[in-house]
């Protein structure tokens, strides 16, 4: 099986065709067929869940949380409304990958949704998309007005009595709305700020009614698994994270761009494909799941297939596949300080540790790399993360301790030569 | 305070919500109101309430959580510059420092004449084009080099 190649791809094989976006293509090649095929026959939403479970599909956003467990969650006999929640907040640095689905195959994604909306017993679904990209907001509407016209969506669909609704929202700024509960905060019409969990989505999520909110990425894979069944899924990847993932790879490599590829690829080959580090030079780290993962040296980063599991055991994780490659012409420190500014800007400011915290460590970040540091910074910056972690409300805090702690961790000598010598090792 | 198209374009994003969730459609409202005023005064902002029965401070609050909107006037064409670790490992500083000298002046500035704003952005979820910046919000440029930034800030009117 050669890979990034239409027998491996789930989300992206519409690039094959001419006009990977139009309804007509997507119908052509199999789209709206497995709806088809579960508002015929009735499915029983247990069938559902089972083959989701079996496909061993995790989320796409970067937890990694099983789907079908995810899904059986939701209340069946809760009497009022319920509602499918697609998150397309992809504000993480390093993540480009929902953006191509909503670009390039917009109905997949809108098929996944009703067919969520069906096994969950939902009477309407909201695509929550990245303010920064009016264009894809824009183009998956019209998507939608296609698939209200072929009788995909609303009153009595396919003739089967059953009715869904599907919207798209749009964010204007706030990379927390990607946390789900700011999410729902934020489709409310408010702030973005977390909510306390529990109570779960699940049981209490838009207006207080069961929720369940999945990545784009998760939701455009579902036509393809009921299509060809959860085991086929699963063996395009391997045991425990099954199928192919959207790799987003952006840094120092030839060709950054999106590449699907089965779970469990070796990253030397998905930096081959992406035409390998920066000509003149060599891998130095590689930032593999988006920039809240923990940062890996370059010999650690050779040595990993890209899954759940592998990365987390190198110490780091496979978060939403956004790859950010550094070559040795990198900073560390300049580097994190750029991440360590992004968490700081970008708290909601509702929890004091994450509030102040992350402010702290940027400004010590920032005295180091301008030769200002002082010899007892480093143990500070993890003693203030330390402080931050497990004490907020959501991950955001931990999500800027991360990249500190294992900036230092693997690189402190950088770190140190800065605060000794107030200049930087690297020379650039 | 709003033409009648606006308002239009609200109607279309209120009836997305359930009938008693109004005020789901707050951020599109501002998104439009800023499209056609340019930025949000705080009487733009009353409006806003009043047309979806909302309190102006619920509004109010929406209008100063996001970054996309603006509580002050802005000059005819703003440009943000995304400089997250991924744009910056792809040139985004030289483009920065070249927009900067270009226009004489620095993020979070207009010039005099109100022709441009300067803004440094946080992520945009495009990292694989970059540096890219956004033009008015709504218009993603990418790929950027000096030459096509010269370009693309002289076709700006």
């Amino acid at each position: 099986m050669s890979l990034n190649t239409p027998d491996t791809q789930v989300c992206l094989w519409t690039l094959q065709h001419p006009e990977p976006a139009s309804l007509a293509t997507y119908m052509a090649n199999g789209g709206y067929e497995a709806l088809k095929k579960i508002l015929a026959e009735r499915t029983p939403a247990e069938t559902i869940i089972a083959e989701v479970k079996t496909s061993a599909l995790r989320g796409r956003g970067g937890a990694g949380f099983p789907t079908g467990l995810k899904w059986s969650f939701m209340p069946r006999s809760f009497p009022g409304d319920k509602y499918v929640v697609c998150n397309t907040d992809e504000g993480e640095p390093g993540t480009f990958k929902d953006r191509d689905i909503l670009r390039f195959n917009p109905h997949q994604l809108i098929e996944g949704m009703i067919i969520a909306g069906y096994t969950l017993g939902a009477v309407a679904g909201y695509n929550y998309i990245h303010g920064e990209i009016f264009a894809e907001y824009e183009s998956w509407e019209g998507a939608l007005e296609e698939a209200r016209a072929a009788g995909f969506l609303g009153k009595n669909i396919l003739g089967s009595g059953w009715n869904f609704e599907l919207h798209a929202h749009h964010g204007y700024g706030a990379y927390i709305c990607g946390e789900e509960t700011a999410l729902l905060e934020s489709i409310e019409g408010k702030k973005g700020q977390p909510r306390f969990k529990p109570p779960f989505p699940a049981s209490y999520g838009l207006y207080g009614k069961p929720t369940t909110i999945n990545n784009t990425e998760t939701l455009a894979s579902i036509p393809w698994i009921m299509r060809h069944g959860g085991q086929a899924f699963l063996e395009l990847g391997k045991p425990n994270n099954g199928g192919s993932k959207i790799f987003s790879i952006s840094g120092h490599v030839n060709k950054p761009g999106n590449y699907e590829i089965p779970l469990g690829t070796p990253f030397a080959d998905l930096l081959e494909m992406a035409g390998g580090v920066r000509t003149g030079h060599q891998l130095k780290a590689v930032i593999p799941g988006g920039s809240s993962a923990p940062v890996l040296p370059a010999e650690v980063m050779m040595a990993c297939t890209l899954d759940f599991d592998s990365i987390a055991k190198a110490g780091s994780m496979l978060g939403s596949g956004a790859v950010i490659v550094m070559d040795d012409s990198v900073c560390m420190v300049k580097a994190l300080e750029r991440l360590a500014y992004f968490y700081f800007e970008e708290s909601c400011g509702q929890c004091t540790p994450c509030r102040e915290g992350t402010g702290w460590m940027y400004r010590i970040v920032r005295r180091i790399e301008h030769g200002k540091g002082r010899p007892e910074d480093l143990d500070e910056l993890l003693r203030i993360g330390k402080n931050i972690g497990g004490n907020t409300i959501c991950a955001l805090g931990e999500a800027a301790v991360g990249p500190v702690v294992s900036f230092v961790k693997h690189f402190r000598k950088e770190f140190e030569y800065h605060i000794e010598h107030q200049k930087c090792m690297v020379g650039n | 305070m709003l033409s009648a198209h606006s308002l239009a374009l609200i109607d279309k994003e209120v009836i997305k919500y359930p009938a008693e969730q109004k005020q789901s459609a707050v951020m599109s409202a501002l998104r439009i109101a800023q499209i056609e005023r340019g930025w949000l005064s705080k009487e733009c902002i009353e409006y806003v309430a009043t047309y979806l029965e909302m309190p102006a401070i619920a509004v109010y609050e929406v209008a100063t959580f996001y970054n996309m909107y603006e509580l002050a006037p802005v000059g005819r064409n703003k440009v943000t510059l995304c400089t997250n670790l991924p744009c910056q490992l792809q040139g985004a500083d030289a483009i920065a420092a070249h927009m900067q000298a270009k226009l004489g002046i620095g993020f979070g500035e207009t010039t005099a004449d109100g022709r441009y704003t300067l803004k440094e952005g946080e992520c945009m979820g495009a990292c694989g084009h970059g540096p890219l910046c956004l033009h008015n919000n709504h218009k993603m440029h990418d790929h950027l080099t000096a030459e096509s930034v010269d370009k693309l800030l002289d076709d700006m009117k």
